[in-house]
Formats: C-alpha cells, sequence, structure tokens
C-alpha cells in the first residue's frame, strides 16, 4: 500500500508573525521555515503505518517554490522512500492546492492521503477536505488515531463534543490533529541518506490545474490589541471588581 | 441579491448555538433571505427551533437515516444540491462540524472558501485571521459565484430567539449518498457542567495546577461559579484533563463573558483562543507571565492558597 503525504513549508510556528508597516503582507523575510507541524504528523503517522507493514511506501510531496526542495529533503531524512515536488513561484489557495493533488493521486493510486488538517500560515482547514470531494473518496478530518484493516480505516476524530469515531473504506484521505502522534528527530545519518533518495520535480505548469485562486487579498493588518488591565491584591479585591462589573 | 443557506449544527435532537450565531453573521450581509437548512434523521424538533432564531426566513429540512450522524461526505452532496438553488453563499460555523464539512460542499461547487469569518465588510468582502490570529486579512470573493464560508462563531453572539415563526418545509432533493463512510461512535465527556464553547463562564487551568488529582481545584471553582472548565495545551499535554477542555488556537475558540486563566502562563497559542472575550481575569505565581499583558484583572500568588480565599470571598 502506497501512502501520500502533503507535506507543506511554512513559517516556523515560533515565529511571532508580524504585520508589515504598510499593510502589504506579513514580514517573511529572513524568517525561518519549516515543515508545517500538523503535516510532521501526517508523515509520522504514514512512516508508522510502513513499520507496522501496512504500507509499503510513503511519497512526501509539496507544492512550493525551487527552494523548497531543502523541506523535502528533510520529509526523506525522517524517513520518506520519495519525494515529488511540483515547483510554482507563486503562493496556490486550497482548491488549487486540492486540483494539483489530486493529479498526483491520479498518477500514484495511494490508499492513503495523509495530510495535515490546517496549515499554520492561512489556517484554512480546507485542502483535505477537498481533495476528498474531488477524489469522491472518504475523509476522515481531525484525526487522533488511526488502525487500518481489511481496506478500511478506523479513524478516531477530535469533535467539539468529543471523540468521534468513523470507518471509512480506503482509499482515503486522512487529516491529522495534533494528539495523532509525536514526530520523531531527524538523526544526522538520515540525513545523509536522505541525499541519495529519489526526488521528483513536476513543473506545476505542465500539470494543467484549473486554479481555484479565486480569493484576493486585499489588506493585512496586526490584531486589535486587549489592553493591560489592573492587578488586585487579594481575591476579596478580586470578587470586588468582579461584582462592580456585574460579571458576579 | 444575496441569499444565505445556514447550515445547522445539532446533536442529540437538540440545535446547537452557533447556527443562531452564523445568521447573525448572515444579517450583516444585509440579505433578501436567510434560510436554514437542518439535515438530520429526525429533523422537526430542530427545525423548530431554528425558526425561533430572529432573521431566519425558512427553514428547509431533509430527513434521511442516512443523516442520523452529521458525516462531512454524506452531507455535503446534499447540502450543494439546495445550494444550487438560488444562493449566493453557503455558511458553516467554524466548528469542528462546520470545519469538516464547508470545504467539502465548496470543492463540489467549485468555489473557494472563506473560513472563519469575523467581519463581514460586504457581501463579498470579509476579515478573517491568519497565522493563528496574529494578523487580520481582509479578503475578496468574486460576486459571481456562490460563496461558501465558516463563520468565527466567537465573533458573533447568537441571534435572538423567540419572536419569530419562519415556515418550516421538507426538502426532498435527491442526491446520491455514499456509504464509504460510516459512523461508529462518539464519546461524549460526561458532564453537568456548561459547554465549553458556548458557556458564559469558563474557568481554565494550566500547568501550574501541577497534576490531574490538583485539576479538581479547578473543576470545584467552576462549578461554584457555574462555569465551563477549560484548560491550556500544556495541561492536556501533561495529561490533566481530556485534550475536548483544550482553549486555544488548536483546540476551541471561545468568547465567554467571564475567562479566568489559572496557572496559565499564556502562549500565544492559548491567548488566541480567549482574545473575544468579555472580562479575562489571571492568578498566577509569576508576575511576569504574558498572560497579565491581557488581563483585565491580575493576581499574583500561590494558587492553591488563592483559590480557596477566592471561594470564601465568593461566599
Amino acid at each position: 500500500m502506497k501512502i501520500l503525504v502533503a507535506y507543506k513549508r511554512v513559517v516556523d510556528f515560533n515565529v511571532r508573525v508580524q504585520v508589515k508597516p504598510d499593510g502589504s503582507g506579513v514580514v517573511t523575510e529572513g524568517v525561518k521555515l519549516s515543515a508545517n507541524p500538523f503535516d510532521d504528523i501526517a508523515l509520522e503517522e504514514a512512516l508508522r503505518l510502513r513499520e507496522k507493514g501496512v504500507a509499503t511506501e510513503v511519497i512526501v510531496a509539496t507544492i512550493g517554490p525551487a527552494d523548497a526542495q531543502a523541506h523535502l529533503r528533510n520529509g526523506l531524512a525522517m524517513g520518506a522512500n520519495r519525494a515529488i515536488h511540483i515547483v510554482t513561484p507563486n503562493a496556490i489557495q486550497p482548491l488549487t492546492a486540492a486540483r494539483t493533488l489530486l493529479k498526483l493521486v491520479e498518477k500514484e493510486q495511494p490508499q492513503i492521503v495523509i495530510l495535515g488538517k490546517q496549515a499554520i500560515d492561512d489556517d484554512a482547514n480546507q485542502t483535505g477536505q477537498m481533495l476528498a470531494a474531488l477524489w469522491n473518496r472518504p475523509q476522515a478530518t481531525f484525526a487522533s488515531k488511526v488502525e487500518i484493516g481489511n481496506g478500511v480505516a478506523k479513524v478516531t476524530r477530535e469533535v467539539d463534543a468529543g471523540l468521534e469515531t468513523i470507518e471509512v473504506d480506503l482509499p482515503a484521505v486522512i487529516t491529522t490533529d495534533l494528539r495523532l502522534n509525536e514526530p520523531r528527530f531527524i538523526k544526522l545519518p538520515d540525513i545523509m541518506k536522505a541525499k541519495s533518495k529519489p526526488m521528483e520535480t513536476i513543473d506545476f505548469a505542465s500539470l494543467g490545474v484549473e486554479s481555484g485562486d479565486h480569493l484576493k487579498t486585499t489588506a493585512y493588518a496586526p490584531p486589535a490589541k486587549r489592553s493591560k488591565g489592573v492587578m488586585v491584591k487579594d481575591a476579596a479585591e478580586l470578587v470586588a471588581a468582579l461584582k462592580t462589573k456585574g460579571l458576579l | 441579491m444575496s441569499k444565505v443557506l445556514v447550515i445547522a449544527e445539532h446533536l442529540n435532537g437538540k440545535l446547537n448555538s452557533s447556527t443562531a450565531r452564523c445568521v447573525t453573521c448572515a444579517r450583516d450581509l444585509k440579505p433578501d433571505a436567510i434560510d436554514v437548512l437542518v439535515l438530520a434523521d429526525a429533523p422537526d424538533a430542530i427545525a423548530a427551533e431554528a425558526a425561533k432564531i430572529d432573521g431566519v426566513s425558512k427553514v428547509f429540512t431533509m430527513a434521511n437515516a442516512a443523516n442520523a450522524h452529521a458525516l462531512a461526505a454524506i452531507a455535503a452532496p446534499q447540502i450543494a444540491a439546495v445550494a444550487k438553488n438560488g444562493y449566493t453563499h453557503v455558511f458553516a460555523p467554524s466548528t469542528t462540524f462546520g470545519k469538516d464539512v464547508a470545504p467539502r460542499v465548496a470543492a463540489l461547487l467549485g468555489v473557494a472558501q472563506v473560513s472563519d469569518i469575523m467581519k463581514v465588510i460586504d457581501a463579498h468582502t470579509f476579515q478573517r485571521p491568519i497565522y493563528a490570529g496574529n494578523a487580520i486579512i481582509t479578503v475578496q470573493a468574486p460576486a459571481d459565484q456562490t460563496l461558501v464560508a465558516t463563520v468565527r462563531t466567537a465573533s458573533y453572539a447568537a441571534a435572538a430567539n423567540g419572536a419569530n415563526t419562519a415556515p418550516i418545509a421538507a426538502l426532498d432533493i435527491s442526491a446520491e449518498l455514499p456509504t464509504h463512510t460510516r459512523f461508529v461512535e462518539l464519546a461524549q465527556g460526561k458532564s453537568d457542567r456548561p459547554d465549553l464553547q458556548s458557556a458564559s463562564r469558563v474557568v481554565s487551568g494550566g500547568r501550574g495546577v501541577g497534576s490531574a488529582e490538583n485539576f479538581a481545584i479547578i473543576f470545584k471553582l467552576a462549578d461554584k461559579l457555574g462555569a465551563a472548565v477549560g484548560a491550556s495545551r500544556a495541561a492536556v499535554d501533561a495529561g490533566y484533563v481530556p485534550s475536548d477542555l483544550q482553549v486555544g488556537q488548536t483546540g476551541k475558540i471561545i468568547a465567554p463573558e467571564l475567562y479566568m486563566a489559572i496557572g496559565i502562563s499564556g502562549a500565544i497559542q492559548h491567548l488566541t483562543g480567549i482574545k473575544d472575550a468579555g472580562t479575562i481575569v489571571a492568578i498566577n505565581k509569576d508576575g511576569e507571565a504574558p498572560i497579565f499583558e491581557v488581563a483585565d484583572f491580575g493576581l499574583v500568588g500561590d494558587l492553591f492558597k488563592l483559590i480557596p480565599e477566592l471561594e470564601q470571598a465568593l461566599n
């Protein structure tokens, strides 16, 4: 069984993103880039399924500029068998990403596509669901537990009401939540090994994907700030203050 | 000339307040109609609740045994079919229900989705957060396409309920429903406490609480205040409480009238989840903790000493 992992590169989660003073975007120059944390979890889950003997091959794919190759090498160092780099200098929106991934799905015929529930840059939380719709296959989003057997995935999902378990026929799309697993650290020998693993490069334009980039971002602004309040000296003063505001 | 279709969220035969919050957002478009669609196995009682929400024009139901549980793969083709009846907008709440189903609807319609609307500028222009709320963008969607969107429920109060009596009609739209996705079970945290997502008061504990056993002090204070209980990611990761209590960017984004953060330092990802709260109270032993930068009232000290004192003062 083949597993395809969609593996996006984003601004590192430790970076406090700032809006440019002129409102034209966010500052990304000189900022550390890393794998989307949810996609690292997706890759880890795929690797574990391979280690359990459920899967035979794990492919990492990204859609991004030429320098995203280093990012894919990290995915290979983590343990993926091979990588596919769909090269485009432009940022694309989720519907376009889903249409592009569908092309890869048609080419590679994976039984499972795993990706993060959202990327921590645009926070859209759309691509996996859109891919499942276009592929006309099941989706198991926000997964915190995945079990595969007999052509079926049993997936526990983190939903607002608690933990929901569903069963989906394969092939299917799974999107990951934080508690699915803890991604492994990359070891130095693995980095060396990754250098010789296959990386396929595909020009985005050659795929003939119909653009779904329908949204136009017209302005960026910093969030409204909450102002610092007052310090109270003890519990009694706190209760009195809350009563004055009519909150108790 | 806008016509909005709001997808009702419900569980165990009850309408979720996220539906009325979507209606509030939809009203900001100044639309000609706001219709609510209820997909369920037995939708009548849920539809009757939806019909009372101010601003709702009509309520449509699609009764089907396949709709007993909210499964996106089954709901999406039905929603997409209804959306084609002249709707300019399809809104769902940005809860796990809406986040699951809305993009599937958008892809079936071949249109883009605006996630997490926090403000309506005009019928096709919205503000939404990116980078965990560190930036707010204004996005414009094309006017010649159906717009699918999720509504950030913490940004909107629930539309009032009572005076309206919108007509209810059953729809019979044939959409081919897949059988490849099956519900197995829902394990709900059993609790008599208010629901975290919609509670007007929330008491949250963080790493400073120290253990699962110590969390009893948080539950006790919450019960005294009639509040829901939440937790920081650190507390969830440490195993003090289950993940459905997590408040923050990757947990629940909430907007209670009163939020009490106890033993929570205030990581950015936590603050993202509470910034629409009415009043924030922080109790922490570290006076330099970032939570105090956003708290309306701060109290520095040992929570195990201060909470009993607080309970005393509440008596």
